[in-house]
């Protein structure tokens, strides 16, 4: 449900009878699996979702299975951007410089709720949903989510990798933001992403 | 050679014939024991005190506005009272519009055991401004700066009042006052967009870097933003 089967496993072709090694496959399946499986994460971790992705990184789940136990804490040397937690509006421009430091190819994972959609800070200091100031590859639902669910978002992410050409340009073009109100999708559409869902258009203005 | 560093024992003060306390029981909701503090400051005030409440076992005076430097101080100098340790400052407004909104401060006394709370009521309509003790007590520096971030009270003789929390350019108003919308007064893209603008590399003023004397070893661009009359900060 939701994924889809993985790419086609026997790409990779060999004759170990010969002595003389050799080993067919395609450029993109070899570029794309050396990604997928090395991807480098760099952790932005606000909230109690951080806790979850220690846990994740942590012994028991292991995200050196995936190859990412090499936590890059500068963007520099980052492969895939882990926004866990909620991101104030004071952190935005944060989190759009640190998107902007990490070299391409480059992922974004929006773990939890608030990351996601501002979840219950429905209130004036939340950012409602991080993919209004980054582009996000992938959502992982959850408050916080528990640690098999960012391995399967990361599973998720590797099978997107795993899908890329490389003769597709424009998977690595930038996003500009608009020079002068620093967004890069319309207003309009950054006012229906943050309108009030769920209980929180309970959530009445102050009785005075 | 600078004076010998003593530790303050908690309660060393008080005597050696007062127990160490032990956390009460049965305490009433109304009419406890009186914080001794209390009576000492009606001696010492008369008129600015207005009235003294004991709320679950603990001391609640409200004070004029125009004396609470004056009451900080004798509470902090004077060696029956000591109140060393200034724990918090905040305010509160209420959602009934008659009420007054109120100034709080937490005073602790360590070298006596004393737990006091000081208040101002500001009535409504009144200017939201209270003396700052930052004379008295440095550390609440910051929560003097949050209390006006937040609420909008000015704390009159602060060094550096500014917002803290929100960025310095915040236009919105201040969010914990009743009459602010959960939400915020823009709409979300307008708060983003004024977010974004924000530069997240200047935090500080140039009294917090002390960088005004050193201003032409700067690197030029900052230089630049510094001449530009950019007030670093959010």
């Amino acid at each position: 449900m939701g994924l889809s089967p993985r790419p086609e496993t026997n790409v990779v072709s060999m004759d170990p009878h010969n002595h003389e090694s050799w080993v067919t496959t395609k450029l993109d399946f070899l570029v794309n699996w050396g990604r997928a499986n090395s991807l480098w994460p760099m952790p932005f971790g606000t909230a109690c979702c951080a806790i979850e992705f220690m846990a994740t990184a942590a012994s028991k789940f292991d995200l050196a299975r995936f190859g990412m136990e090499r936590m890059s804490f500068s963007p520099r040397q980052a492969d895939v951007l882990i926004c866990a937690g909620r991101v104030p509006f004071k952190l935005a421009p944060v989190i759009r410089r640190i998107w902007q430091q990490m070299p391409q190819p480059k992922w974004c994972i929006s773990m939890g709720a608030c990351a996601s959609s501002g979840g219950m800070f429905d209130n004036y200091a939340v950012v409602q949903g991080i993919d209004t100031i980054i582009p996000v590859d992938v959502y992982v639902p959850g408050c916080p989510p528990r640690p098999e669910g960012l391995m399967y978002g990361i599973m998720m992410l590797q099978q997107k990798v795993m899908k890329e050409r490389m003769a597709d340009k424009s998977l690595r073009n930038e996003m500009e933001p608009d020079p002068t109100s620093q967004l890069y999708i319309p207003p309009t559409l950054i006012d229906e992403l943050s309108e009030p869902f769920g209980n929180s258009i309970h959530q009445t203005r102050s009785g005075l | 050679m600078s004076e010998q560093f003593l530790p303050v024992l908690a309660g060393h003060a008080a005597g050696a014939d007062v127990p160490a306390p032990v956390t009460p029981k049965n305490v009433p909701y109304r009419d406890g024991p009186v914080n001794p503090s209390a009576d000492a400051l009606r001696t010492q005030f008369g008129a600015a005190i207005v009235r003294t409440d004991v709320v679950w076992g603990e001391t609640t005076v409200i004070v004029q506005a125009s004396q609470v430097n004056a009451i900080v101080r004798w509470l902090h100098d004077d060696p029956s009272q000591r109140y060393d340790y200034c724990s918090d400052v905040t305010a509160v407004e209420f959602r009934d519009l008659e009420h007054p909104l109120e100034v709080v401060w937490h005073l602790r006394s360590i070298p006596y055991r004393r737990f006091l709370r000081l208040k101002v009521q500001i009535p409504r309509g009144q200017p939201l401004e209270v003396p700052s003790i930052w004379d008295i007590h440095k550390g609440v520096d910051w929560m003097e700066r949050e209390c006006y971030d937040m609420f909008g009270i000015t704390f009159v003789g602060h060094p550096d009042l500014r917002r803290i929390l929100m960025w310095e350019q915040y236009k919105e108003g201040f969010p914990l006052r009743k009459d602010f919308p959960l939400r915020g007064r823009f709409s979300r893209s307008e708060q983003l967009r004024q977010a974004l603008a924000q530069n997240p590399e200047a935090k500080y003023s140039m009294e917090e870097l002390s960088i005004a004397e050193a201003f032409e070893d700067l690197p030029a661009d900052m230089r630049q933003r510094l001449v530009s009359g950019e007030k670093v900060g959010e």
